[in-house]
């Protein structure tokens, strides 16, 4: 039990620390961010959180293939229903956060723009699985589609926004936040609240996944 | 047979097929002349910016609807013979150049039949027409490895354009960037680090699709 389990706790003791020290620990007095810099524990844990889902997702697809073993196709599409929940948690902080600091919910930036695009590729990957009727014909192509969009996403949201001027710390010429505005006191949280948020987003999936495999079994002619 | 040789019979026949029908090219190109047309009556003048991204918008749903049809017009008959006589790589690889040859015709005459309808001022016409031409490239490897995809789940347009308008938005972002560029006349400096990604991007999708065909194409 325990050592099967000790992720699962790990990954909710860490999120309550980053819940309570994110809202208590001093920060660094910065002009425009001001308190608001504290949403950094919050917003950007979940495009992590996202990307890591993601990336299990394309794995499983690619296990796939090469098994035909049905519950890994289970396992791609709940990484990919869980990864869409993150990416819309993670554009309403974001939107929340860009309202009070650059003064519009929807500011013309290539990071806003890529991870709306990144989140329509998936929505996509659902549509495309609802109009295919046959389970095996299904899981096979929605894989192939979930690999043949991986690299692009990648591409979308690692490549793109350094090419162009960004809002966002680490674009456009502008140094990532780690470097000077992240002191000791903040890597204390963050990091902390990045692995919370990916190990809580793995339990989510894990969750939806056992379920959807309970369906199954309720489902088959016995 | 060697996988080129197979390639070079399998695209003489597309061309072969086409050039007795003429059904794609001619109606590719009506359909483009008449968007053309139906933009330049709608806004008769543009500024710059409008004008590039109307090329580019007309570009992308021309681009859409012509290679939507590459795996539609095979019967299951023909598709069962291909299987027995060429692998698959050879297929897709027959197919995207097929695309790519249609797609940049296409491009350069609806880039010709554009510039003499809407008149702009080009600062860098060389940079253009070879951003053009990259564009042309990147739609035909995209979209016919998606119109494959969408053609296994029951042909349907919607399907076709929901799949690939993500795909494509990354590309056509870099491509306006690249165009805009090559319209305000800055030095060809500038848009090397364009050209190396879309570059780049193109070889990982040809790459991802010749590697993912396989699984595709058997029912």
């Amino acid at each position: 039990m325990m050592h099967k389990n000790w992720w699962k706790i790990l990954g909710s003791i860490l999120i309550l620390y980053t819940v309570i020290g994110g809202l208590l620990i001093p920060v660094p007095k910065l002009p425009i961010l001001h308190e608001s810099i504290r949403n950094l524990y919050f917003h950007v844990p979940m495009w992590f959180s996202m990307i890591v889902i993601y990336t299990v997702s394309v794995v499983y697809s690619i296990k796939y293939l090469n098994s035909n073993n049905e519950n890994h196709d289970l396992i791609a599409v709940e990484c990919v229903n869980t990864g869409i929940v993150f990416s819309f948690v993670g554009l309403a902080t974001g939107m929340i956060w860009a309202n009070f600091t650059w003064g519009d919910f929807w500011p013309n930036d290539p990071k806003l723009n890529s991870a709306a695009i990144a989140t329509l590729m998936y929505l996509a990957y659902i549509v495309l699985r609802g109009s295919i009727d046959e389970e095996q014909k299904r899981a096979k192509i929605s894989a192939i589609y979930n690999i043949f969009a991986y690299p692009v996403m990648v591409v979308l949201i690692f490549v793109l926004p350094r090419l162009t001027d960004s809002l966002h710390p680490g674009n456009g010429g502008n140094p990532g936040f780690g470097s000077y505005d992240l002191d000791s006191n903040m890597r204390l949280v963050f990091y902390p609240a990045v692995i919370g948020w990916i190990l809580i987003s793995v339990w989510i999936m894990t969750i939806r996944y056992r379920i959807r495999l309970i369906e199954n079994k309720q489902n088959q002619i016995i | 047979m060697n996988l080129v040789s197979q390639v070079k019979y399998l695209l003489k026949k597309e061309i072969l097929l086409e050039w007795r029908s003429k059904y794609a090219l001619n109606g590719i190109l009506l359909y483009v002349i008449s968007t053309v047309f139906v933009c330049y009556l709608s806004f008769r003048t543009t500024p710059p910016l409008v004008w590039n991204a109307l090329f580019w918008i007309i570009m992308l749903f021309a681009a859409i609807n012509a290679i939507a049809k590459s795996f539609m017009q095979e019967s299951r008959g023909r598709l069962l013979y291909y299987y027995q006589i060429a692998s698959p790589q050879a297929i897709i690889l027959a197919k995207i150049i097929y695309n790519i040859l249609l797609m940049i015709l296409m491009a350069v005459i609806a880039l010709v039949f554009y510039s003499i309808v809407f008149k702009n001022e080009v600062g860098d016409e060389g940079l253009y027409f070879l951003s053009v031409i990259i564009g042309a490239i990147s739609f035909s490897t995209v979209f016919t490895m998606i119109s494959a995809i969408a053609s296994k789940a029951g042909n349907n347009a919607t399907l076709m354009a929901i799949l690939s308008f993500p795909v494509i938005i990354p590309l056509l972002m870099l491509l306006i960037k690249l165009s805009k560029n090559a319209m305000d006349g800055l030095d060809r400096s500038v848009s090397l680090n364009e050209i190396g990604v879309l570059g780049a991007i193109n070889l990982i999708v040809v790459a991802t699709s010749l590697l993912l065909f396989p699984y595709l194409w058997r029912d």
